[in-house]
């Protein structure tokens, strides 16, 4: 884990401890509530940021749906901001469209742009330990660089 | 002049459109893309037609504005938040004028396509929506007419393309040889554009 989730996430200051949200936006149900448990089993013990999984199209199906995004970003939000992973397409495209529209998501929601499993993964375990929304989204796009050959 | 009525029969215009062309519009998604292209679009103008039906906004800014948020939220697929930022974008611009002109017109959806540009990171040429958008609003403003035959000329140009954006672009060179589903689709918008104008 150290190698991807380097230094000492910076302390949130203004914000009384409130934990950073992360939503994970894949085009399978299965895939984003797996991940979300993969993230949370690997925070550890203690706190663990709030953690929501937002997958498929809403019917059982692939693809995605904007009301569910909208739904898991909002019970994320404790007020210290949510970082948004996703995998590809339309999820990338979908949580871009919402954050355009300026009201569906909660204020300092942000796109982290990281490799979905190993970003998620450095993003649960820098908000559990107390950083802001700019260290958790620098944790998940630190994942990129993480080789493994 | 324009008015919300011209828009909330284009977008009614366009719902039909796509319900008579849906199993073609899935089938050329079939070979290069996920075979769900007609359907999500189905599932999307349904629902813009039904809430343009309930909500009669009285401005053309807020008829394209609403039917753009609701493809957001129905469609399922990339061309939800894409065709819904289309909309959104051009209606955005329009304001809240109560009529608009021709150039006005052309002017706020040259808006909505750069930002699905943005949106997508799509350029012309890389076989997307834009190669039919493009030349259409390029067209808009010569006549209505003018944009639909751009817009049909455009969409069938994308089959010697290879893709560069979206799932597509998996397939490298096989995606060469197949007209693109989403230049296919932003035609039939164009070409009820103009069957809504009487051209």
């Amino acid at each position: 884990m150290s190698d991807v989730v380097s230094g000492v996430p910076n302390r949130a200051q203004d914000d009384g401890g409130k934990l950073v949200g992360i939503v994970l936006v894949s085009h399978s149900a299965a895939v984003a509530a797996s991940v979300a448990e993969l993230a949370t089993g690997l925070a550890g013990g203690g706190a663990v940021a709030p953690v929501a999984p937002a997958g498929g199209d809403g019917d059982g199906g692939l693809g995605t749906d904007s009301e569910l995004i909208s739904a898991a970003a909002a019970a994320v939000d404790r007020g210290a901001g949510v970082a948004v992973l996703t995998d590809l397409g339309s999820a990338v495209l979908t949580v871009k469209a919402l954050l355009a529209e300026g009201d569906e998501l909660p204020a300092g929601t942000r796109l982290v742009d990281a490799p979905f499993v190993e970003g998620a993964v450095a993003a649960v375990v820098t908000a559990s330990a107390g950083a802001d929304l700019a260290a958790v989204e620098a944790a998940a796009a630190e994942a990129y660089t993480y080789r493994k050959v | 002049m324009l008015d919300a009525d011209f828009f909330r029969r284009w977008m009614t215009a366009t719902a039909v459109s796509v319900e008579h062309e849906a199993e073609r519009l899935t089938a050329l998604d079939s070979p290069i893309g996920d075979a769900d292209h007609g359907s999500n679009l189905q599932r999307g103008f349904r629902a813009v037609a039904a809430t343009l039906e309930k909500d009669e906004p009285g401005t053309p800014g807020a008829v394209l504005t609403l039917a753009g948020r609701q493809l957001i939220s129905t469609v399922g697929g990339a061309s939800g938040p894409l065709y819904g930022t289309l909309l959104r974008r051009t209606g955005k611009a329009l304001g809240d004028a109560p009529e608009v002109d021709e150039r006005e017109f052309a002017d706020a959806l040259r808006t909505g396509v750069d930002a699905v540009m943005q949106l997508g990171g799509a350029a012309p040429g890389d076989k997307t929506m834009i190669d039919a958008l493009v030349p259409a609003v390029d067209a808009l403003g010569r006549s209505f007419a003018a944009a639909r035959s751009a817009a049909e000329e455009g969409a069938l140009a994308t089959t010697p393309l290879q893709a560069r954006k979206g799932r597509a672009s998996y397939l490298g060179e096989r995606s060469i040889g197949h007209q693109d589903p989403g230049a296919t689709s932003s035609a039939l918008l164009i070409a009820a554009l103009a069957e809504t104008a009487g051209e």
